[in-house]
This record gives structure tokens, C-alpha cells and sequence, in this order.
């Protein structure tokens, strides 16, 4: 009990530091949880298009997730040229991560699509393109959502090991608690990113409702007349 | 004009859809290709629409050369409206109506004002146009398909089975509007079914179609079901069974009541025959 008040003391007295690592642990994460989006989309689109490859692909970036992170963050600079600390560095790195998580549930998502609305949509006049903008994506969504919901909380969590390499970020607060046997600056390090990974994981919801709210109504599919006339 | 010459259709993994087919579709008018499952319909109708191209012989639009015509252009000129709807789940009643409109670069305020004279032209409450398809029912979501293949007011709307999926009432009565529709819009309207009573209710000229789009007969519904051209036919209408030969047997009270070939009551006769019992047509 006695220690809970002292942690929590902790904590307090260094709330401008937990803050400032926060900041840096959002601004290494925030990059490589879009990154992994942005890339992962057409490589899953391409590999359901190249259907005899598509499993050799999928499987090919889930495997990524299986090598060990501290390695590659030493590794890296040499390929990319930058320092170990480089914030560069640390977002190729865990982008990697990102996309190992992230292709599988955005093929999966794509190839999900019911293939007689793509027809429909295609009858009506849309080209192929504007059809996977307009009408794939959107209808993958709630699959890449979930997928991204994974990144999110992966990405956040695997930021701290970086700080072994003396990158700044949440994972500070452990390597000096340990270095200075400082209990309360492990705990909280610890509770801050939990903290931070739930609040993203959060915030990815309520943008998913936003962003998707026909994915709130398709269940209350029989509701009576003059239900939805929200305009 | 829509002009079928001697199309064939393989798909490349080696089935043949549709043999040998030619046929003219006259304009302003509704044709309804019928035949049972697998016979080549959909792939028909959409050579006419280039969703599916012909390995051999021509489509026509008005003398026009389909080969040469861009799909994505063609569609949008083109209304298509299928069994399951095909809504757009993710976008607004309203929105799905506004769909071809909107590709053609027409305003959102212009396709909107459009959609919503398009819901009440098909008989849809404006309260729905802000709902998500999957917040109607079969009937209303096939009702905003209609409205969507008019939308961009074209001069083809082709209809692939679109009262299939809805029960029995619900069919005729979506029918009955469409019949009342094409008297208002005068489309060329290539429809597409295997049900007989949808045919004769809804074709101006009714196509009857073996397996490989080989033509039974084409007619209008007087023709086909006074003068099937084959058993095929025949029996695609019924007459085995004796569906189609009628006969009124007077009623104890008075009146006659029509029966079919097997003595099953089909209905009443509002004006019974003077002077004999000889049924005719
Ligand atoms: N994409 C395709 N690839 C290969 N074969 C196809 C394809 N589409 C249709 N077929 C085949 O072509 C034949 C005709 O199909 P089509 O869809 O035109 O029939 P249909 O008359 O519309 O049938 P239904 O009433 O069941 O819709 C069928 O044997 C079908 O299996
Ligand atoms: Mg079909």
C-alpha cells in the first residue's frame, strides 16, 4: 500500500518528464501506425491480385513480426544509413512491425469485399480505380480497422525497447528505473504506455464511427420508418 | 435499337454460354429474355453493357459497333439494375441513387434534387433517403435499385432478375409500378427472368431461351401463349400441366368460375360468356 502512494508521489513529482517521454513515445508510434497503413494497403491489394501469390505474400510479411525487434534497430542504420538513435531509424523499424500485423487483415478485408456489389458497382460506370477507392476500401474498413486496432497496440508497446539504444520515449522511464534501481520510475513507465496504448485504441474506434457510421446501423437492419432521418 | 449478330460467348474456362444468337430489341419498348437457370441470359444482357464481351458476332446500340464503345463511359449510360440490389451498403438510400450522376460529374445538390424526384417516381417515402440499405427491406432496396438504374435518365435500363429475391405479393406489386414507370420513362428495357407470369406480365416482345441462348421463339405474350412454337415452349408455359388451357364452370349462385386444364380454381369471371359456355383465347 505503502509503495502504491510512493509510486503514485513519484509519478507526480515527475509528471513534466512522463509528459515530455509521452510526447516522444507518440511521435515514434503515431508515424509508423500510419506508415504500416498506408503501405500495407497495396501491397494488399496487389497480392490479391496476383492470386497464385497472394498466400506467399500474406505469409511472407506476417513472418517479418517473428524477428527479434533489438537486432533490427542495430541493424537498420546500416542499410538505411542514419544513427542507431536516428527517430528514422525506429519508425522503418517498427513500421516493419506494423506491416507484418497489418497485410493479412488488409487482404483479408479486400478479398471480403461481396463480389456482387463490386459487380453492381462496376455496371453502374465505376473504373477500376475509382471502384477501390470508393466502394473496396470503404467496405474493407471495419476489417482493416480491427487490423490497425493490432498495430496500434503493438507499435505502442514495442517503442519502449528502443530505449535500451538511448532513444528517448515511455521505455526510459524502465531503463533508468533499472540503471538507478528506482522502482517507481519502472511501474510508471509501465502504466503510461498501457495507459497510452488503451487511449489510441480508443481513439481508432471513435474514428472508426465516424469515419464508417453505416457500420452502426447494418444491425438494427428492420428498425420502423422514420428511424435514421437524421439530416 | 439494341441488335444481337450471332454472338457467341466462351468463357475462358471453356464453357459456352450463349451458341449463336441474334435478335433486335426495338426501342421504347420492353424485351424479357425467359429461360431456366445456366441458359445464358445474364451473359447476354451484359454484352449490352460490355461487363461480358463476345468471343464472336456483334452488339449493336443503334447501329453502333459495341467493340469499339469505352466501357466505363457506356455504363454510365446505361441503367443495370440486379437481383440482390447491389446497393452500395456504405452510402446513403439517397446517395446510391445519386451513384451514376455523381460519375458523370453532375453537382451533389443537382443528383440529390434528381434522386429525390427518382424515390417518389418509384414510390419510396422521402423519410428513407438518409437510411443504409441494410435499413430496408428486400422490396424498398429493390425499389431504390430501380431508382438508381434511372437516374442518369438513360435510354437502356437493363434488368437482370431484379424481383427475384422478394416474395410473391412484393413481386407483382413491384411489377405493376414498373409497368406504370415505363409508361411515364418509355425505356428500352431488356428484362431478364425465368419466371413465365413475370414474362407475359412485363414483355412487349418476350424472348424464350434454350440452354446455350438458343431461341425457342420470340413474340409478344398473345403469340407465345397462343402458339407456342415447340414442346420446349409449351411446356415452359405450362401447357402439360394445363396451365394455360382455361375453362369456366358455372357457379351454384350464378357466374362461372375459371378453372385450369387440372379443374384448379384460378379465378372468377366478371362477365361470363352469352349464350354458351364456350370459353375462347
Ligand atoms: N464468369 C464465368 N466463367 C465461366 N462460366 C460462366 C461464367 N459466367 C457464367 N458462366 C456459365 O455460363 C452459362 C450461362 O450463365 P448465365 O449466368 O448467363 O446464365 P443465366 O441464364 O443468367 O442463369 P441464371 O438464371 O441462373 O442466372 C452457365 O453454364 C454458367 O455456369
Ligand atoms: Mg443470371
Amino acid at each position: 500500500m505503502v509503495e502504491i502512494l510512493d509510486w503514485v508521489r513519484w509519478g507526480l513529482n515527475h509528471s513534466d518528464r512522463v509528459l515530455m517521454l509521452t510526447f516522444e513515445h507518440l511521435r515514434l508510434s503515431l508515424p509508423a501506425i500510419l506508415a504500416s497503413l498506408l503501405v500495407s494497403v497495396p501491397i494488399a491489394a496487389a497480392a490479391n491480385r496476383l492470386r497464385p501469390l497472394r498466400e506467399v505474400i500474406v505469409s511472407g510479411t506476417g513472418l517479418l513480426y517473428a524477428m527479434p525487434s533489438l537486432p533490427l534497430f542495430i541493424v537498420l542504420p546500416i542499410i538505411l544509413g542514419t544513427g542507431v538513435r536516428d527517430m528514422i531509424n525506429v519508425v522503418v523499424a517498427l513500421t516493419l512491425f506494423g506491416i507484418s500485423l497489418m497485410v493479412r487483415s488488409a487482404a483479408d478485408g479486400l478479398a471480403a469485399v461481396p463480389e456482387h456489389i463490386r459487380l453492381s458497382a462496376t455496371a453502374q460506370g465505376f473504373s477500376p480505380w475509382r471502384r477501390f477507392i470508393g466502394v473496396d476500401l470503404p467496405l474493407a474498413g471495419p476489417a482493416m480497422l480491427a487490423g490497425l486496432r493490432v498495430v496500434s497496440v503493438s507499435t505502442i508497446s514495442l517503442v519502449s525497447v528502443s530505449a535500451v539504444l538511448g532513444v528517448q520515449s515511455l521505455g526510459s522511464l524502465f531503463t533508468d528505473g533499472f540503471q538507478r534501481s528506482i522502482v517507481a520510475s519502472i511501474v510508471i513507465g509501465i502504466l503510461a504506455t498501457a495507459l497510452l496504448a488503451l487511449l489510441m485504441d480508443l481513439l481508432l474506434v471513435l474514428l472508426g464511427r465516424l469515419l464508417m457510421p453505416w457500420t452502426q446501423t447494418a444491425r438494427t437492419s428492420a428498425g420502423p420508418v422514420g428511424r435514421g432521418r437524421g439530416r | 435499337m439494341i441488335e444481337f449478330r450471332h454472338v457467341a460467348k466462351t468463357y475462358p474456362d471453356g464453357t459456352t454460354a450463349v451458341e449463336d444468337f441474334s435478335l433486335t430489341v426495338p426501342s421504347h419498348t420492353a424485351t424479357v429474355l425467359l429461360g431456366s437457370s445456366g441458359c445464358g441470359k445474364t451473359t447476354l444482357l451484359r454484352m449490352v453493357n460490355r461487363m461480358v464481351d463476345p468471343s464472336s458476332g456483334q452488339v449493336l446500340i443503334d447501329d453502333e459497333d459495341l467493340a469499339s464503345v469505352p466501357p466505363v463511359a457506356l455504363r454510365r449510360r446505361i441503367g443495370y439494375v440486379m437481383q440482390n440490389s447491389g446497393l452500395l451498403p456504405h452510402r446513403r438510400v439517397i446517395d446510391n441513387i445519386a451513384t451514376v450522376p455523381r460519375l458523370n460529374g453532375v453537382s451533389k445538390r443537382e443528383a440529390h434534387s434528381r434522386a429525390h424526384e427518382l424515390m417518389e417516381l418509384v414510390g419510396l417515402d422521402a423519410a428513407l433517403a438518409s437510411r443504409y440499405p441494410g435499413q430496408l427491406s428486400g422490396g424498398q432496396q429493390q425499389r431504390v435499385g430501380v431508382a438508381r438504374g434511372l437516374a442518369s435518365d438513360p435510354n437502356i435500363l437493363l434488368m437482370d432478375e431484379p424481383f427475384g429475391a422478394v416474395d410473391p405479393l412484393v413481386r407483382m406489386e413491384l411489377q405493376r409500378e414498373l409497368r406504370r414507370i415505363q409508361t411515364e420513362v418509355e425505356k428500352t428495357i431488356m428484362f431478364v427472368t425465368h419466371d413465365i407470369d413475370e414474362a407475359l406480365a412485363l414483355g412487349d416482345q418476350i424472348v424464350v431461351l434454350k440452354t446455350g441462348g438458343e431461341v425457342a421463339q420470340v413474340g409478344t405474350a398473345q403469340e407465345i401463349v397462343e402458339a407456342p412454337a415447340d414442346d420446349f415452349v409449351a411446356q415452359f408455359l405450362g401447357v402439360d400441366s394445363g396451365r394455360r388451357s382455361l375453362q369456366t364452370v358455372p357457379r351454384p349462385g350464378g357466374g362461372h368460375t375459371v378453372v385450369d386444364g387440372g379443374g384448379r380454381p384460378v379465378g372468377v369471371l366478371e362477365d361470363p360468356p352469352e349464350g354458351s359456355s364456350e370459353p375462347r383465347g
